[in-house]
């Protein structure tokens, strides 16, 4: 091969790896990285099936967050008015978690039918409601009556 | 009276922008020194009016005028007067005003410090700054105006500065990144002139490189300020979640980085050039992109700033106007500016070009990654939401850094034009033999653990830093003694070496950090205590404290080092008068080989409460290596040949591709 030959397979041989390494790379971490989100009615719908984990949003229900014992675990209910989805966390919650306000979580469901999160997060706006909140209401309460449960709620 | 002042102030800013923008580059056109000669003084003009406004707005603030619909929104009476003044821009109306005044006051710098160039050069770049700063003081004025009045029902109280923003990081934080974002519009406006007039040469690069590592610098810090401020105040004890906030800050950056590199080939070797405008236009364009999505909340993020589509419409409106049409003069004029040198596969220019290639493509995935749930939402509707998280960011984002950091090494003893495989083995050899023995043999002796992860960087960091001794050695070697050699190396050669050195500390504090954090979130009643590493933490109750204008819940907190009392640490809750909000103010030891982080959680019963607790090693690394990289930064631009005389500058234009001068020559002619 002659040196402009052998420079130019060489330029377009590590363009070409690159290009195979990089989309390679990207494949893995979109499996990685990717959460679906998933409202409580399309869980109790059984749109979930293995354990990958997806985020959930929705309200605490009132009434439903218990501190347990002796650990850090606490359960709430979350829901969209429609279905309710137990969920589990161990750790410290976030300051702008309380009943009755909008949540979203990340993690995965186990095999008895509990939402067991790796991280909760809440707004630090108290009258913002996520999008994704927003869109489980919404879905549920079209579900129920065909009407927008959040049409107003914004100033 | 006084907010009316103020927003007289930003009409008239607004009506001698709009001057800026015509009269200067229609004088290039006709030839009308007159018309040229006027971008100075409206850039003088725009920025005192610029000036006055925010002074008015300060003003409003420190003066509890809750009639002005802003400050009522985000002050409050019993707020102490320093937030008062930092609340100017803490949200979208006044810090979008201060966005104004930076870009002004880039603009004013231009004019003061470009004096050596020619003046139609001038003129382009102070109507292109004209245009952008035009852009969104109409933005500003006619959607989001800072001083509009509530005089009907002004409010007796006002509601409250977002107690998040209630803290000296964040005060900073935003004017450093402003600085920052807008600074590259300076690069931006000198690479549309470069496509205008189609002079693009070592002397353009060489009036450009400073105002880009100026930029960057403050970018870097504004960046760092962030990251700090949610380290401490957020409370999780994390200092990076890849939100799509944090991610359009990163971006720009990047680019910048590329940026800066991508100068340095157009200067000394007259290649490069129309990537090295396309990385400027880039740059802004990635800045202003940032701008749209924290302000029009197309995202959801932990801190996008309140929500309204339409000021979301109208700011894409202008990002599509100045992205679309710098790219399309881009489309047009690029074939003009073609570089002409050539280079071997082994030179200095393909390092660098490397380097290039890395930063562009993390970018690209990091853009990819931001903008997917956008893009998967608009296919698959909004039923289908999906987020993405960490785990993707970090798969893409460590194996092409720690790929950076290998070619950092490599360039550093890199030649221009061509480098033979024997001058690279030769110089590298010890280096990296050195540099991956001890990679492996300290992690090992350290820890006692076998972790490539960390062996790979520790043998990475000694790579950087090993290579960039052994260069200074070498660049001194031949001198009449050593310290003459150092005296001659020049700022911009230190300049570079301090900021490497800076990625090499960045990248120590990052792998540490996240590979050696103890963390912890337990329930602990009063006098209960727990073991972390040679630090004992025992919990001594939560007792109510008054502050200005919270009430927090204080807990003490006795720390002991190897049984002997180390400090007492007080993380609290607090929870603000005003808006009725609670906020967790965590306490942290701050040290330069650990940090001791703690937080207040809940409380569960019994006097007893959730804490968390950690013991995060380095983490002081990942500011100081990022202090460091920007005074590496600010160091190459106080460079002495950025100060040459403008006959020098002539016959740099005359010969693009010219050698470049060792650095002893150039000192000789200041």
């Amino acid at each position: 091969m002659n040196q402009v030959r052998k420079q130019k397979f060489l330029i377009v041989g590590s363009i070409l790896a690159g290009s195979i390494v990089t989309v390679g790379l990207l494949l893995v971490a979109f499996d990685k990285g990717l959460n679906a989100f998933i409202t409580p009615t399309e869980i109790a719908e059984g749109k979930v099936n293995g354990s990958h984990n997806f985020r959930i949003g929705g309200m605490v229900k009132k009434g439903s967050l218990v501190r347990k014992g002796t650990g850090t675990q606490i359960e709430f209910i979350a829901t969209d008015f429609n279905e309710d989805i137990p969920v589990v966390y161990t750790g410290v919650l976030p300051d702008l978690f309380r009943e009755g306000q909008g949540v979203t979580a990340d993690g995965h469901m186990d095999a008895s039918g509990v939402f067991q999160a790796d991280t909760v997060l809440a707004k630090h706006d108290e009258n913002y409601m996520s999008k994704e909140v927003k869109a489980a209401m919404d879905a549920a309460e079209k579900k129920k009556t065909g009407k927008l449960a959040t049409e107003g709620a914004h100033p | 009276m006084i907010p009316e002042l103020g927003n007289f102030a930003l009409m008239l800013a607004l009506c001698l922008a709009l001057l800026q923008a015509v009269l200067p580059m229609a004088g290039t056109y006709t030839g009308s020194t007159v018309w040229m000669g006027l971008g100075r003084p409206l850039s003088a003009g725009i920025w005192v009016f610029m000036v006055l406004a925010f002074g008015c707005l300060a003003r409003s603030f420190l003066h509890d005028d809750f009639s002005v619909a802003y400050v009522a929104r985000n002050s409050n009476s019993e707020l102490p007067v320093y937030y008062k003044f930092a609340a100017v821009w803490g949200a979208h109306e006044g810090s979008l005003l201060l966005w104004v005044l930076i870009l002004s006051s880039w603009g004013y710098a231009v004019s003061l410090l470009s004096s050596k160039l020619p003046l139609d050069i001038v003129a382009r770049v102070l109507s292109v700054m004209g245009m952008i700063t035009a852009g969104f003081l109409a933005f500003m004025i006619f959607t989001s105006n800072p001083f509009d009045r509530m005089l009907l029902n002004t409010p007796s109280e006002g509601a409250d500065l977002n107690p998040l923003l209630q803290d000296f990081g964040l005060t900073v934080h935003p004017p450093f990144l402003y600085m920052g974002y807008v600074g590259f519009s300076v690069a931006f406006a000198f690479a549309i002139a470069a496509l205008l007039t189609g002079r693009l040469d070592a002397a353009w690069a060489r009036w450009t490189r400073p105002w880009t590592n100026a930029a960057w610098a403050f970018l870097t810090i504004g960046i760092t300020l962030g990251s700090w401020w949610s380290y401490y105040e957020l409370g999780w004890g994390g200092w990076w979640f890849w939100d799509p906030v944090e991610n359009v800050s990163f971006m720009p950056w990047l680019v910048g980085t590329a940026l800066i590199h991508s100068l340095a080939v157009t200067e000394k070797r007259g290649v490069f050039k129309s990537w090295t405008v396309l990385l400027a236009i880039s740059a802004f364009s990635l800045s202003m992109l940032g701008a749209f999505i924290v302000r029009s909340g197309v995202i959801t993020s932990v801190h996008a700033f309140a929500t309204d589509p339409q000021r979301g419409m109208v700011l894409l409106a202008l990002l599509l106007v100045i992205i679309g049409a710098s790219l399309c003069l881009y489309a047009i004029r690029a074939p003009v500016v073609k570089g002409s040198a050539g280079y071997a596969a082994n030179s200095r220019e393909v390092f660098l070009l490397i380097n290039n290639i890395l930063l562009v493509v993390s970018t690209a995935m990091i853009l990819l990654g931001t903008l997917f749930p956008l893009i998967h939402e608009a296919i698959y509707g909004e039923a289908n939401r999906v987020s993405v998280g960490p785990p993707y960011y970090n798969t893409i984002f460590i194996p092409l850094m720690a790929l950076l950091a290998f070619f950092l090494g490599v360039s550093t003893f890199s030649r221009w034009k061509k480098t033979s495989m024997e001058h690279l083995k030769s110089n590298l050899k010890l280096v990296l033999l050195a540099s991956v023995a001890l990679g492996i043999v300290v992690p090992l002796i350290v820890t006692g653990g076998f972790n490539p992860a960390i062996m790979l960087a520790v043998a990475l960091v000694l790579w950087i830093v090993f290579g960039l001794l052994k260069d200074i050695r070498d660049k001194t070697a031949n001198k009449a003694s050593r310290w003459a050699g150092l005296c001659g190396l020049g700022r911009s050669y230190y300049g570079m070496q301090l900021a490497h050195f800076g990625v090499a500390v960045l990248i120590t504090g990052i792998c540490l950090t996240s590979h050696y954090s103890v963390e912890q979130d337990v329930r602990l009643k009063p006098g209960e205590s727990i073991s972390i590493g040679d630090y004992s933490f025992e919990f001594g109750g939560v007792v109510e404290r008054k502050g200005p204008n919270y009430d927090a819940q204080s807990a003490t907190i006795n720390v002991s080092k190897n049984g002997k009392p180390y400090r007492v640490m007080n993380p609290e809750k607090r929870k603000y008068h005003a808006s009725g909000s609670v906020q967790t103010e965590a306490a942290i030891d701050t040290g330069f080989f650990r940090d001791l982080f703690t937080a207040l959680g809940d409380p569960r019963g019994e006097d007893a409460w959730v804490v968390r607790l950690h013991v995060k090693p380095f983490v002081f690394w990942i500011w100081m290596g990022a202090f460091l990289m920007a005074s590496g930064g600010v160091l190459a631009l106080l460079d002495r040949r950025y100060r040459y005389k403008p006959v020098l500058l002539a016959e740099a234009a005359v010969q693009p591709g010219s050698e470049p001068q060792p650095v002893a020559a150039k000192a000789v002619n200041t």
